[in-house]
């Protein structure tokens, strides 16, 4: 590159905003993404009556939900309702104790093993890639209905989202704390308890609350193949046609769902 | 300088943390309470690894020969993904302008946040549920659904982003004598674009990954293919549908980040 | 050359356990990439008392070395023989054996930042108990009472319960130095223990390490790129230049002519 030493060169090439090969790209994706919707509506099967129809089916829709039957609650609701909250509390308890030993192959700067590393990975894509509700028809199949295929549903369906967080927060820890205690002559595993957990600790308790709150949201969906919780209940009140009860359901997954955020922020707001 | 008194005393150099020690139990209490209401028998679980090693077993070879079916379903699961993301970040737009609390009064602010927060509350297979119930069987109602999960999550995230930005580049692009739909584009959109596209992405692969299980309850997709060969216990075509998701998702995912990557 | 294998410490004729040689560095090479070495086949014997500064121009391999006694990086080739055994052949255990008998002090004092400064120093400790009785904090208790004792010595007796992050750097390079002296350690190495500091502190930390080792009678290695406070600290100067050693000799005897040879050019001498 002889221009490259050339100064004034060199200003005017960072005058231009982007290389031609990144307008390019640009330009690609623009005309990818104008394609894909074109021919998406192009070939999506939508029957244009409903489509039409719409609009005032939501409105009938809406006038049936309201008013809620409230008095549900107390029958169908609650105990569901809190099943729900176990599925996801001892589901993401459960995804952090399987999650710590993947993190920890995952990790970089502390598994040296090539094959160790490639194995954790991929443990941990294919627990993201596949859907809570698939693992949660997966247990069922397993281990019948019921509340157990539910948390273990929810466990493996969170152990890729904590165990790729918690690896990327043991791969920037402080190495030079580690190797001091490396240098002290400590065998590996007191250095990572001292060295390591120390400085993931918060990390990990953010994630874990993190995932929490999104396991609130998932849970509640899981009774609807048979996993437990307010998934049944909506179920039930639907397949019957009760829509003042089925907004008593899904106004009570409201209110859980906020709970659960509010918690959490207090919770964040408080230790982290 | 020190006291010889103190250096001499016992001293215990990890002094109880109460809050902590409170909150382990508590957990631990609260831990075998939950595990308490599940059955986890001995002779449940036995069964059950029976019953996984049968199922596993009925996977291999996992079965292709009905690949039409699967490719119609995978086809209708991205053309969902497709148009919910299009409508979705369309209507985000607005929607989190709106809710900005730096841009807009309370009076359209808060209803612009409730609208997300309830947006964001529900699981897309819920809302699909009812959408079901609402239009129909089919991809229309998987399309709703997914548009107000777009909207719950990117018009929340795009509302904060505007939040955050800078009101000094606003000022200064202002100050230059720039008309409105110039202050917009030069400092405006300059600060908040590839965040946006950055959610943006994440939500088309969240769609994506949504789009195919909406049909469980009947909302279009591969959804309703699997959960069928589920329920006739079809394990290998089961297998075959599972792999193919993944194989799906993670081309979402790679494009996602080629696309992130062109707009850094 | 083979070694004997009990040859710590103790026999009158032997070779390897002359008691004036703390540390014997035999034909030592570093290479990070195949063919291009760092240390370029030193040769160093350390005095088992005093101060050993080494001195040279940044990326000439003094950290290099001084990571190689206690293998933090691997060696390449060469001998490096502490207490009769050579560092280089030893297992994984006995390496661990071995770090616990050589501290270390560091340039950006390396401390576990969320720990109190009584546990970093306890951190010391960790090679001479089982990773369960650390987890469990179960630290002997005349473990406790040296650590109290030696937070007092550097000055930090009312600090022990502070977090690491809260100190300053001098603090925060005390509680390394003890955290170091925690390990009884036969000799202690200090990679500029003083780049991050300021010059008043710098001379400071100096003191403190130079009069706890004389204290404990054991000998020093620092890599330092202040020339000043290594003439005045030390006992002996090793200069480097490109992964060779240029000086070695008493810090009386060093002239600008060495100097350059180390550093290359003289504008900065004057």
């Amino acid at each position: 590159m002889i221009a490259g030493n050339d100064p004034v060169q060199m200003t005017h090439r960072r005058l231009e905003r982007f290389t031609p090969m990144e307008r390019f790209s640009r330009w690609l994706v623009l005309l990818i993404v104008v394609a894909a919707i074109v021919v998406s509506t192009r070939h999506v099967q939508i029957i244009p009556e409903f489509l039409a129809d719409a609009p005032s089916q939501m409105l009938d829709l809406l006038n049936r939900l309201w008013p809620p039957d409230l008095s549900y609650y107390q029958q169908g609701v609650h105990e569901a309702l809190m099943e729900t909250l176990h599925i996801a509390s001892l589901g993401t308890i459960l995804a952090l104790i399987l999650a710590l030993p993947v993190a920890l192959c995952s990790a970089r700067n502390i598994t040296s093993n090539p094959i160790l590393l490639v194995f954790a990975k991929l443990v941990l894509v294919s627990s993201r890639s596949v859907n809570s509700l698939v693992w949660a028809l997966l247990f069922v199949a397993v281990f019948g209905p019921g509340t157990l295929a539910g948390v273990l549903a929810i466990a493996f369906r969170s152990v890729g989202f904590v165990g790729k967080l918690l690896g990327e927060a043991l791969e920037e820890v402080h190495m030079g704390s580690v190797e001091a205690l490396k240098a002290t002559g400590a065998p590996a595993t007191s250095v990572l308890l001292k060295g390591y957990w120390p400085q993931v600790k918060p990390a990990l308790w953010s994630i874990a609350l993190f995932r929490w709150d999104i396991n609130v949201r998932e849970s509640a969906v899981l009774g609807l193949v048979g996993a437990g919780g307010i998934g049944i209940a909506l179920n039930n009140a639907l397949n019957t046609f009760y829509w003042d009860k089925v907004s008593t359901v899904l106004l009570s997954i409201f209110a859980v769902v906020i709970a659960a955020e509010l918690v959490v922020t207090q919770i964040r707001k408080r230790i982290i | 300088m020190t006291m010889p008194s103190t250096s001499h005393a016992k001293r215990n150099p990890f002094p109880v943390n109460w809050p902590s020690r409170i909150i382990w139990v508590a957990l631990l209490a609260y831990l075998v309470y939950a595990l308490s209401l599940i059955d986890i028998s001995s002779e449940r679980m036995i069964a059950g690894f029976g019953h996984g090693a049968d199922m596993l077993g009925r996977m291999v070879p996992p079965d292709f020969s009905r690949w039409s079916l699967l490719l119609e379903g995978l086809l209708e699961s991205l053309e969902i993904a497709i148009l919910a993301s299009a409508v979705g970040i369309t209507l985000s737009l607005p929607i989190g302008f709106f809710a900005a609390r730096n841009m807009m009064p309370p009076w359209v602010s808060w209803p612009a946040r409730t609208l997300i927060a309830v947006c964001r509350s529900f699981h897309p297979v819920i809302v699909a549920i009812i959408f079901v119930k609402a239009v129909g069987f089919g991809a229309l109602a998987g399309i709703l659904a997914l548009i107000v999960a777009s909207v719950g999550f990117i018009a929340k995230l795009f509302a904060e982003a505007i939040e955050e930005i800078s009101l000094k580049q606003v000022e200064a692009v202002r100050a230059s004598g720039a008309s409105f739909g110039n202050v917009i584009i030069f400092s405006v959109v300059p600060q908040v674009l590839s965040r946006f596209v950055g959610f943006s992405t994440y939500q088309v692969d969240s769609n994506l990954r949504n789009s195919t299980m909406v049909g469980i309850v009947g909302a279009g997709g591969i959804g309703g293919t699997l959960f069928s060969a589920f329920q006739r216990f079809d394990y290998d075509f089961v297998a075959a549908i599972l792999i193919s998701l993944i194989a799906v998702i993670m081309a979402g995912e790679y494009f996602s980040t080629w696309v992130k990557g062109v707009f850094k | 050359m083979t070694l004997p294998e009990n040859s710590r410490g103790s026999g009158p004729a032997d070779h390897l356990g002359d008691a004036s040689k703390a540390l014997k560095i035999r034909g030592l090479v570093k290479e990070y990439r195949a063919g291009v070495p760092v240390l370029k086949g030193l040769d160093l014997d350390v005095d088992s008392r005093g101060i050993m500064a080494i001195i040279g121009p940044s990326g000439t391999g003094k950290s290099t070395l001084l990571r190689c006694i206690n293998r933090l990086v691997e060696p390449t080739r060469g001998e490096i023989i502490f207490e009769g055994e050579d560092i280089t052949k030893l297992s994984r255990a006995g390496l661990r054996r071995a770090r616990r008998k050589i501290g270390m002090v560091f340039q950006e004092y390396n401390l576990v930042e969320r720990l109190s400064v009584i546990e970093n120093l306890l951190c010391g400790r960790l090679g001479y108990i089982s990773p369960l009785k650390a987890w469990l904090r179960k630290f002997p208790s005349q473990d406790i009472d040296r650590a109290f004792e030696l937070l007092d010595t550097v000055g930090l007796g009312d600090l022990a319960y502070q977090r690491a992050d809260n100190l300053s750097g001098g603090q925060r390079q005390r509680v390394g130095i003890a955290r170091a002296l925690m390990q009884a350690p036969h000799i202690l190495l200090a990679d500029e223990p003083t780049s991050s500091l300021d010059p008043k502190t710098s001379v400071e930390i100096m003191e403190l390490m130079a009069s706890l080792a004389g204290k404990l009678d054991i000998p020093v290695i620092v890599n330092i790129h202040d020339v000043a406070l290594g003439t005045r600290f030390a006992q002996r100067i090793i200069g480097m230049s490109e992964g060779n050693i240029v000086y070695d000799g008493a810090p009386s005897g060093l002239t600008d002519t060495h100097l350059k040879e180390i550093y290359g050019g003289e504008d900065w001498l004057q």
